[in-house]
Order: structure tokens, then sequence, then C-alpha cells
């Protein structure tokens, strides 16, 4: 199966994605972010990295690429769509996914390992995890204080939106688990179709145990038929 | 038609917690301003820009303002046309 991993000026996860990919046996290929073909790939992938530097806000000027349309039409049609990071905050920027992002409470850049837990798993990308399960995978962002309004919140809940939360060890959901302020603890969202995914953490440098987690090589794996 | 100086105001809306405006708040705190109750920090951009008419000119800042320069679900923004420069 042929996955999509699009590249924006400043991608930078781009290749640890690609070798994700490979490591279960899928055939990934880059899509540069001006091309206006999909070139029938079965499911498409925004990696992390920097876009456009971040200018303005993150994933603000990468969601005017011109592959961006071709994407959105391919979502909109039930076309797998995972977006990682950087890839995250271009879905939002897109609308493809609800809500916004805010940089971290911190105030600064945080790299370090997570837990995640796993609320719901009615989703593609998830049907390889049970309901419950904790996982660990880096997080490496700035902006990454996920935010709705209180009443889209509540919707987003109700609807089993959210997918993964920021989570203890033994999964703790509570504020001091929360690396960047999201508001309940939210690490990864998908859309009301549940073919549009995006997540903060990192699964694709969370594959083999020498990297210390080898959490996300399930995600890749889903992609598998 | 003239060109004209606009200023973009760009601040997180009201109750979204502002990190950056509460380290500086603190730090005017330790400096002694304790007057100083709460600061918000934002964006300013100033565009350069032609149009026929002062209201030409906001309604142009205004749609790109909504569809890419401000993000409606966390940012308010306000307009200032400030002169004609040409």
């Amino acid at each position: 199966m042929r996955i999509g991993i699009v590249v924006f000026p400043g991608t930078n996860c781009d290749y640890d994605t690609f070798w994700a990919l490979k490591l279960v046996g899928l055939d990934p290929v880059f899509l540069w972010h001006k091309d206006t073909n999909l070139i029938n790939v079965s499911a498409v992938i925004l990696p992390g990295g920097f876009s456009y530097g971040d200018y303005l806000r993150a994933g603000a000027i990468a969601r005017f690429s011109p592959l961006i349309d071709k994407i959105f039409d391919f979502a909109e049609k039930g076309g797998l769509v995972l977006g990682i990071c950087n890839g995250f905050q271009i879905l939002l920027e897109m609308g493809l996914l609800p809500g916004a992002m805010l940089p971290n409470n911190t105030n600064t850049f945080i790299c370090k390992q997570v837990y995640l837990k796993v609320e719901n798993n009615d989703t593609p990308f998830l049907r390889k995890y049970s309901i419950g399960e904790i996982l660990k995978m880096p997080i490496a962002h700035k902006e990454g204080r996920y935010y709705v309004s209180d009443s889209e919140l509540v919707k987003l809940e109700n609807k089993k939106q959210v997918v993964l939360r920021y989570v203890g060890p033994n999964g703790e959901i509570d504020s001091k688990f929360n690396p960047n302020g999201s508001v309940n603890n939210i690490a990864g969202v998908v859309n009301e179709k549940r073919n549009v995914m995006g997540l903060m953490p990192h699964p694709e440098r969370a594959v083999e145990k020498l990297l210390g987690s080898d959490s996300g090589i399930r995600l890749f794996l889903s992609f598998l038929n | 038609m003239s060109k004209w100086w606009v200023k973009l105001e760009i601040f997180l809306k009201d109750g979204i917690l502002d990190p950056q405006g509460k380290a500086i708040n603190s730090a005017l705190h330790s400096l002694g301003f304790e007057e100083v109750e709460e600061v918000r920090m934002g964006k300013i951009l100033r565009l350069k820009i032609e149009g026929e008419t002062e209201e030409d000119i906001r309604d142009k800042v205004r749609k790109m303002s909504e569809i890419f320069l401000a993000n409606p679900v966390t940012e308010n923004f306000e307009i200032r046309v400030e002169k004609i420069c040409e």
C-alpha cells in the first residue's frame, strides 16, 4: 500500500515517518507540497517539523499550499489523513479537525517522553490498540496546547472524538501529567467521520525498543489491509 | 488609488491563558510595578496596502485576517488604518 508523506519547507520528520512505514512493509512516497496530484496514495500523512518556520502560527502558511486542496477533497471523500505534531497543527488550521493550537503554557519547547491513554479506538488509525491502553511516546513541540471553546469541548468529548490523552505512567489523568496545558489533557483527536486524526506525540519516533518505546508501531501497522 | 499603512493588532481572546503576558507581568512586579494587574502580549503587523478608500482598505484587511492572519478559534483582531503614505 502506497502512503503519501507530505513535505513542506521546514518539515523534519519526513524520513522518520518514511522509516516507520517501511518497517511495517508499506510503500511510502514523498509528496512535495507544491504538487497537485496525490498519485493514488491510500492514505496521507502530514509529518512533524516546522513548516514555513512556524511563522505567524504553526501550520498557518502551510495550510495554503497547493497540495492541501487535494488533501481536503481526499479527506472529505473518506480518505485516511493523519497529522503528527506540525501535521496536526496544519489539520487544525485547515479546519479538518476542530480547535486550535496555542504556545505551551510552560513558555518553552518541550522534548520528552510522555504517557498517553487510548481513550477511544473507534478510528482506523487506532484499531490495533485497546481502549484504556497506556502508550509511551515522545513529544517535541512549542505550540502544543490544544484549545477548543468550552461548548466545543463538551461536543468533542460526547462524540468520543478525543482519542489520546496525556496521563501518568499508570493512566492517571491529572494536570501534573499535562505537559503543555492542553484542555482536558488532550493529545489526539479525530474528526466526526473518524478518517482524519491528529496527535502531538510522535509515533514515528516510537517504533523500536531501541528508541525507548515501540508504542507507535501499531499505528503504522493499522494502514495495512 | 492610494497606498496606506495599516496596523493589525492580534491578541488571544479574553480568558485564554497568555503565558508570555503572565511572565512579563511577574517580571514587572519584581521590578516594583505592583500596580500592573495583567499583561497580554499580542502581535502587530504593519501592512502597506493599496486601495480606493479607507473603508475599502479596512474590508480587505478584515478579509485577510478572517481567513489567514488571525485564528478565529483563539484570537481577536483590530484594524487601525494609520495614514496615506503615497
